[in-house]
């Protein structure tokens, strides 16, 4: 996995709430059997139109200053329904690598982990002031520094955030967490015998 | 110290919890589809790792399958993803109920089927309706195809503790209600989001009145209040249904299993982070009028206008859903022409769904334009339906009858709407899109759905003749 660094990057807003994960990646881009390759389908109901081709004008993330953008803002219970990985597959793939919000469903927020993309939830108050921001000057930059915990603003906006301790070092270092489970092979092991004992019915019998 | 039926499962599954790191949580039973496994086998190619306990695993093919013709899979890159996953399967010698089984269908109709699931169990797959299997009294949760890479690695998950919150229902529920009413209900109380972070208890007597398919359909739901899980206190009607199946514990392990099992309950008097309740006789039967599962309201009611709403959010929300699903605030429910009745689906496949809905159409037809179609959720479900005639009801009633699979619950498989048409659905999901770009989805139990098929538009099916 990607470390995550220290950035500055455009940060795109998206005002609204309850964007589920069939509007992140719909059901007809999934049928691929690799990871890659599927930011050109993300968002594609919205992003494209009856064509599927033509850029819909109307679409916030289309807007020319919002190119480039690493950071998405967005409203309320971001990534709701389908527990599809193909939905930060496709956030990252297009190039966002942080998504702020006041909630996140929680099957996508764990997914995002696994992605070098960090979700970061602020407060109803930090949220409006920060779309307010992109609102009154699109295309400015925002700052994330994840091993602060902050992100910071043109406009003079210094925010903290919390981040579980161990998902802030994964995503730091990039680690992988098979690799991190797997070091503890010999408890999993000792799990597993004392499991057998107890419910010998959920193995097969030798 | 008293403790709840999750904090009961998750002491029993607790692997390891280092000082510094992740919790490790064991994982009992995997299942598997072919939408959101093959990326999890190709990492485990590439870093050379082995599935770690195959037994684990219960795969089926359901997500791409054509409901007609079943074999003849046009679409190039849904075959790709049906031939990897039996791949896959064979490689790794699991048991997969693959397109050319008897026992194939929707993977969270066919593992209650065999009685894969028990109570007590961490059961995951990579699918948010795993939910379902709560229903046992099993900590079933959906994951992401990393960690579904990660479980077959490891057999185990990294994961945080839950809150948990206790969803009581008392009381007797009216004539017609079903388990898919209550779940709609809970949703439209809690919200989306409102079970976000937290496993749902469901209890209360309206709850342990439910057969085990009606807690089915109720805990598959539990996702769409944005709950991590869902669960069902194990008792008589757990055990009677398990009992005999293919995986269920055998000879003197049974009654072992069964003393073990009752121990699960949430002991008296432990504490919940929330608590909800619900009187059963306030459920009517539901309908969903907007994009998001919360958007719902009995049969009886008005589809609400933005200003019926006093948070911004989601007066913004109703605004957006009532010019997505093209309808007015003030509209009667019962004023909602539909174009196209879909029975089928995790939530609603099973043999009593088919039941209730051919108990309604008995002796009708559907209306004029209207195009229906049933899409059992399992070959077994389908045998059994044939066998008490219930296909010949829906086809004498201008039903398609169709073969299993996941269908137009999210319209991978070639089943779907065309733009601006609109849908009684017995799935779980009225998401923009969700079965057809364009498509408007009203989310209804089975009954209702039938009524809709023959009427043209809902009905109150208490008061339908």
């Amino acid at each position: 996995m990607q470390p995550y660094i220290k950035h500055t990057s455009i940060a795109a807003l998206m005002d609204r709430s309850n964007v589920d994960t069939d509007q992140i990646i719909p059901k007809n881009f999934m049928k691929k059997v690799e990871r890659t390759g599927f930011g050109i389908n993300l968002f594609h109901n919205w992003r494209f139109l009856a064509d599927n081709v033509t850029p819909n004008p109307e679409f916030e993330l289309n807007k020319p200053a919002f190119q480039g953008a690493k950071i998405l803002v967005a409203g309320e219970n971001f990534g709701c329904g389908s527990s599809r990985e193909h939905a930060p597959w496709a956030i990252a793939d297009y190039g966002f690598n942080t998504i702020i919000s006041t909630s996140f469903a929680d099957i996508f927020f764990s997914n995002c982990f696994k992605n070098s993309i960090l979700p970061i939830v602020v407060t109803d108050e930090q949220l409006a002031a920060l779309m307010a921001e992109i609102s009154g000057n699109e295309g400015v930059e925002f700052t994330v520094d994840l091993e602060a915990q902050k992100v910071t603003t043109p406009g003079g906006l210094s925010i903290s955030f919390e981040v579980d301790a161990f998902r802030k070092e994964s995503l730091l270092e990039g680690l992988d967490d098979i690799a991190w489970t797997l070091k503890h092979e010999k408890e999993i092991s000792a799990y597993e015998v004392e499991h057998k004992k107890r419910l010998p019915w959920l193995w097969p019998s030798a | 110290m008293t403790r709840t039926m999750y904090e009961k499962i998750w002491d029993a599954n607790l692997v390891h919890e280092p000082e510094a790191g992740s919790p490790l949580l064991f994982v009992d039973r995997h299942l598997m589809h072919e939408v959101t496994s093959p990326q999890a086998f190709e990492g485990l190619r590439l870093q050379n790792r082995k599935v770690r306990n195959v037994h684990s695993i219960l795969g089926t093919i359901d997500h791409c399958v054509p409901t007609k013709d079943r074999f003849n899979i046009v679409d190039v890159i849904a075959k790709k993803q049906v031939e990897t996953m039996t791949a896959n399967c064979e490689e790794n010698e699991i048991n997969l109920y693959g397109m050319d089984s008897n026992q194939n269908g929707v993977i969270h109709i066919v593992v209650p089927e065999h009685g894969f699931v028990h109570p007590g169990m961490v059961v995951c797959c990579g699918d948010s309706h795993t939910a379902t299997h709560g229903a046992f009294g099993a900590l079933a949760f959906g994951i992401g195809t990393s960690e579904v890479e990660h479980v077959m690695a490891t057999q185990t998950l990294q994961q945080k503790k839950a809150k948990t919150m206790l969803v009581k229902v008392e009381g007797k529920l009216p004539a017609f209600s079903t388990a898919k009413d209550i779940a709609l209900a809970i949703i439209a109380k809690t919200g989306t989001a409102g079970g976000t972070g937290y496993v749902m208890e469901f209890a209360g007597n309206t709850i342990t009145d439910l057969t085990m398919e009606g807690r089915m359909t109720l805990c598959n739901m539990a996702i769409e209040a944005g709950a991590r899980a869902g669960l069902v206190a194990p008792d008589q009607v757990t055990f009677d249904y398990l009992e005999g199946k293919e995986f269920a514990p055998k000879g003197d392990h049974w009654p072992v299993a069964v003393e073990y099992w009752k121990s699960l309950r949430s002991d008296e008097g432990a504490e919940f982070d929330a608590v909800i309740e619900l009187k059963a006789e306030d459920i009517a039967p539901q309908v969903s009028w907007g994009t998001s599962p919360e958007q719902v309201i009995s049969v009886t009611g008005l589809v609400p206008s933005p200003s019926d709403f006093t948070n911004d959010v989601k007066s913004q929300a109703c605004a957006s859903a009532l010019k997505y699903m093209a309808l007015d605030a003030g509209q009667k429910i019962t004023d909602i022409h539909i174009d196209v009745v879909f029975i089928g689906s995790c939530t609603n496949g099973r043999i009593e769904d088919f039941r209730a809905a051919a108990e309604l159409l008995k002796g009708k037809k559907v209306a004029d334009g209207v195009q229906a179609f049933a899409v059992p959720g399992s070959f077994p479900v389908k045998v059994q339906a044939e066998k008490e005639g219930l296909d010949k009801i829906f086809i004498d009633a201008g039903w398609e009858w169709r073969d299993p699979g996941c269908s137009m619950c999210l319209a991978m498989n070639g089943d779907e709407l065309k733009d601006g048409q609109r849908s009684a659905s017995t799935s779980n999901r009225n998401f923009e899109g969700r079965q057809g770009k364009g498509g408007r989805t009203h989310l209804v139990s089975p009954a209702m759905a039938a009524a809709a098929s023959v009427a043209g538009h809902f009905v109150d099916i208490r008061d339908w003749k």
